[in-house]
């Protein structure tokens, strides 16, 4: 008989931990084995000894924070390539979130389990598809789990951005977005709609963006938007982490059009607190629509929710006659929404 | 629809005054007859539709998800139109209806049809126009332009003087056709006659201590500020009228004054519950307001009163352009003629100067008085609130240190913040009694550190309610307090605010249900 994925697979403080593989998956502390879906902060933690992830992700690590912090020892992934933990059988498959995130597929006995990570299922210039993987158990996030979710197509959130630029033509447009995988994908979505023009960066998106350049993410002509002067920035796009918004930084720029980048921005009244004037709604998270077709395409017959809004997902889950079940991890708090 | 939902759209997100009524005006010039006029009526919340209730609409939606999924996304969403608007399913085919159809219809059809056609325009709509027809249908459109905002787009735009549209504004009715006629010079100003129309009221600046230091106090006249509703008695021989200062009608909730309106005069006054001559607290007064109808015994328990400031018109003569003092002596000779019933004079305080004042005003704990207000004796009776001619002079607020023990996600503006807090003080026994809510006084930054903390500090939560550890001090300030068998302290607050957080403070040192008691004994010690 194969065994329940709840007998070899197991919520602890620490994070999701895979008993026959003694391994955690996006443990929250340090610990001696840890497999990482993708280097968001909440998920890639510094200071365990051995880190397994896809080569992207890893790179991703340590330019995040530094060499020595990445995991004593790192072992790269091929994407698809079955690896043997103890008893159980690992494979990264792509996750579609950001460069290098992958979903962790383990088969035990017969039995197998899919964490997704964080995911998304519109497509990404800058990173690879999710693909559905049919299992037994799988492990999903929640963080848009509400049915009021539904993001917008995302050609048309950047026709807006482009659409306000021509009618202020002479304002810059500061764009807040998370320094990992939306600032990127921003860049990415605006080349693909035809915007040529030097897109300008605040300090703290630079490395990042040379990282992805660096393996083979074309960004185009991009700027630093600290040593530019003000009149370079008439009109120009300029990207910045959603802390520079509100900060001083952004005095340097003549009469902003406040624009950010989340799916958080669906809300309007929350957007409108947030002091934006041009909402975009652009999400690295699967929506409630992609949630409900992922269960479908997986096929599980029971939905492990991670963190979010699980109990709207698990109601719902139980609607379509899934077993639903929280794990109500902690420590997933999302860099989105910080 | 789809242009009224793009302007509220960008009315919602655009910050500035001036960039708010700039897209107004623009709308208003560009689109037709009858559309801006109902836009317009839209934004003055003159378009009533019963066969659409919020019930009505959220009904709708449960039915195409599902009754449970309905009140979390609600909860976290905080707007009724927009939860519905986001959580209806993706339009098949955009085809959404125009406004003049979306008003004409739902004032045509059956009430029992009403429900599915909404259905069929949200089902052909984009979010953005679902949430504009939610919010037409069930008033409020919470965008953050007033009437006022509309009336000063059409005033610049078409070149007019605003006070010119507000004179006029509350003879009219939706579409406005003649209002629009005017301003594009097709016609001249629709003026109301003998209607017995609301007359935009003069209101007052509060006083900063830079105001008084310049203020030349012998060109003012003092009064006290009563704590009651300013309303205005419209008696004409078409009709009579008793509106608030916002121009509600409230004629069917205080028959006794209009059966007391045996004149025809326009009067400016202060709507009280007066006993033997003793002004009632204000909640009082509440419990006669917001009624269609009123029985004899709330009229017998809570006799009501005007108590009259200034009188506009007399018979047919506009008195607006005359002086203060030589209004108040019309006043005063009208009062001494007519002698109308369940009316008084407000009177006049006689004062050296600004010490006299101070004094008189810190004395006044009556609970019927908030404070006092200067009116300028050469000013006469202005539409708005300009400033200089008249003053108000609020009393200092009372404050207690209180600990928060609840809070609820706000709606509107606050919406998907936990905005709203209940808060309480310590009894003998040691444990918290909540003493009132509060809405207001603190800043966005602080509220956003306050959501932040609630979200982390929840021990229990009742429904859309979270107790909270208790941990958070408020100063909160409040105008006087009162006994209230209503409340499990025996205590309301009148006019609840947070004055300030109090980071610096423990918990366990707010303050206690006692100290709470001693500013009742002080607010009745003075009424005696």
């Amino acid at each position: 008989m194969t065994p329940h994925p709840e007998t070899w697979l197991q919520p602890r403080p620490e994070g999701l931990y895979c008993i026959p593989g003694d391994f955690f998956i996006d443990p929250v502390r340090a610990v001696e084995r840890a497999v990482i879906t993708h280097g968001h902060s909440d998920h890639a933690r510094p200071g365990h000894a051995h880190v397994l992830a896809s080569a992207e992700t890893l790179a991703i690590m340590r330019a995040r924070m530094g060499d020595d912090r990445a995991g004593a020892t790192q072992q790269a992934a091929a994407i698809g390539e079955v690896l043997r933990i103890g008893e159980v059988g690992v494979k990264l498959v792509p996750a579609g979130h950001v460069l290098g995130s992958c979903q962790v597929v383990m088969e035990y006995r017969g039995s197998r389990a899919v964490v997704s990570g964080d995911y998304k299922r519109r497509a990404d210039p800058t990173c690879a598809p999710f693909v559905p993987v049919i299992c037994d158990v799988f492990v999903t996030e929640a963080t848009f789990g509400l049915p009021v979710f539904r993001h917008p197509e995302t050609s048309k959130e950047i026709s807006k951005l482009l659409h306000s630029k021509e009618i202020f033509p002479d304002r810059p447009h500061l764009v807040g977005c998370y320094g990992l995988g939306k600032c990127q994908r921003l860049i990415a979505l605006l080349r693909e709609a035809g915007y040529g023009a030097p897109i300008y960066l605040h300090g703290a998106l630079v490395k990042l963006c040379e990282l992805y350049e660096a393996l083979g993410v074309r960004l185009g002509d991009l700027q630093p938007a600290t040593m530019a002067d003000k009149d370079a920035l008439t009109g120009a796009i300029v990207l910045a982490p959603p802390s520079a918004v509100a900060d001083r930084w952004a005095r340097r720029l003549d009469d902003p059009v406040v624009a950010f980048a989340s799916g958080w921005m669906r809300v309007r009244q929350r957007a409108k607190a947030s002091g934006v004037e041009l909402p975009l709604i652009i999400s690295d998270h699967a929506d409630w629509d992609e949630l409900l077709a992922t269960v479908e395409d997986v096929q599980a017959p029971e939905i492990w929710v991670t963190h979010g809004a699980e109990s709207a997902l698990i109601r719902q889950l139980g609607l379509m006659g899934r077993r639903g079940r929280a794990l109500s991890l902690i420590g997933y708090d999302d860099e989105e929404e910080s | 629809m789809k242009p009224f939902a793009d302007l509220l759209e960008r009315l919602i997100y655009t910050q500035g005054r001036n960039a708010k009524i700039l897209l107004l005006a623009d709308y208003f010039a560009h689109r037709p007859d009858p559309e801006r006029g109902f836009a317009l009526a839209a934004i003055a919340g003159k378009l009533d539709f019963p066969g659409a209730k919020p019930a009505v609409l959220r009904g709708l939606a449960e039915a195409r998800s599902d009754p449970e999924l309905f009140v979390m996304s609600y909860d976290y969403v905080g707007d009724l139109a927009e939860t519905i608007a986001l959580i209806w399913p993706r339009a098949q085919v955009l085809a959404p209806p125009e406004l003049p159809e979306v008003v004409a219809v739902l004032r045509g059809v059956p009430k029992g049809e009403i429900p599915g056609i909404i259905a069929g325009w949200l089902d052909a709509s984009d979010v953005s126009t679902r949430i504009a027809l939610i919010k037409l249908m069930t008033g409020g459109l919470r965008v953050g332009a007033s009437l006022r905002l509309a009336k000063l787009a059409l005033a610049e735009r078409f070149g007019v003087e605003v006070g010119a549209i507000e004179e006029v504004w509350h003879g009219l009715e939706p579409p406005y056709g003649p209002l629009f006629d005017w301003l594009e010079g097709r016609a001249s100003r629709p003026e109301p006659g003998r209607k017995p129309v609301f007359r935009p009221p003069m209101l007052a600046h509060p006083i900063e201590d830079a105001d008084r230091a310049s203020l030349d106090w012998g060109a003012y006249r003092a009064e006290w500020k009563w704590d009651g509703i300013r309303v205005q008695l419209v008696a004409t021989p078409a009709g009579k009228r008793l509106y608030s200062r916002g121009a509600d009608d409230i004629s069917a909730a205080f028959p006794e004054i209009l059966a007391a309106t045996d004149f025809h005069a326009v009067l400016d006054g202060e709507l009280l519950v007066i006993r033997d001559g003793v002004v009632a607290p204000f909640a009082d007064l509440q419990q006669r307001l917001n009624r269609k109808s009123v029985a004899a015994k709330l009229r017998a328990d809570y006799p009501v009163a005007v108590r009259l400031y200034d009188i506009l018109f007399d018979g047919p003569e506009d008195l607006r352009a005359l002086p203060f003092d030589a209004r108040r002596a019309r006043l005063e000779d009208w009062f001494a003629r007519v002698r109308p019933a369940r009316m008084d004079l407000s009177p006049q305080i006689a004062f050296a100067g600004e010490a006299e004042l101070m004094a008189l005003r810190a004395g006044a704990r009556d609970s019927g008085i908030e404070g006092l207000m200067l009116k300028r004796g050469d000013s006469p009776y202005l539409a708005g609130r300009p400033k200089g001619p008249w003053w108000k002079w609020k009393r200092d607020p009372l404050s207690l240190d209180c600990v928060l023990m609840y809070a609820q996600r706000g709606h509107g503006k606050r919406s998907s913040f936990y905005s709203d807090y209940t808060f309480g003080v310590w009894t003998e026994e040691g444990t918290l009694v909540p003493i009132g809510k509060a809405y207001s006084g603190y800043t966005d930054a602080e509220l956003l550190v306050l959501d932040r903390w609630i979200r982390a500090h929840t021990v229990a939560t009742y429904g859309p309610v979270r107790e909270v550890e208790q941990k958070i001090v408020f100063e909160v300030g409040f105008d006087s307090a009162q006994r209230s068998s209503r409340h499990k302290s025996g205590i309301a607050l009148r006019f609840p605010r947070i004055l300030r957080l109090r980071p610096d403070k423990p918990a366990a040192e707010a303050d206690t249900l006692a100290t709470a008691v001693r500013l009742v004994g002080e607010t009745a010690e003075k009424q005696r």
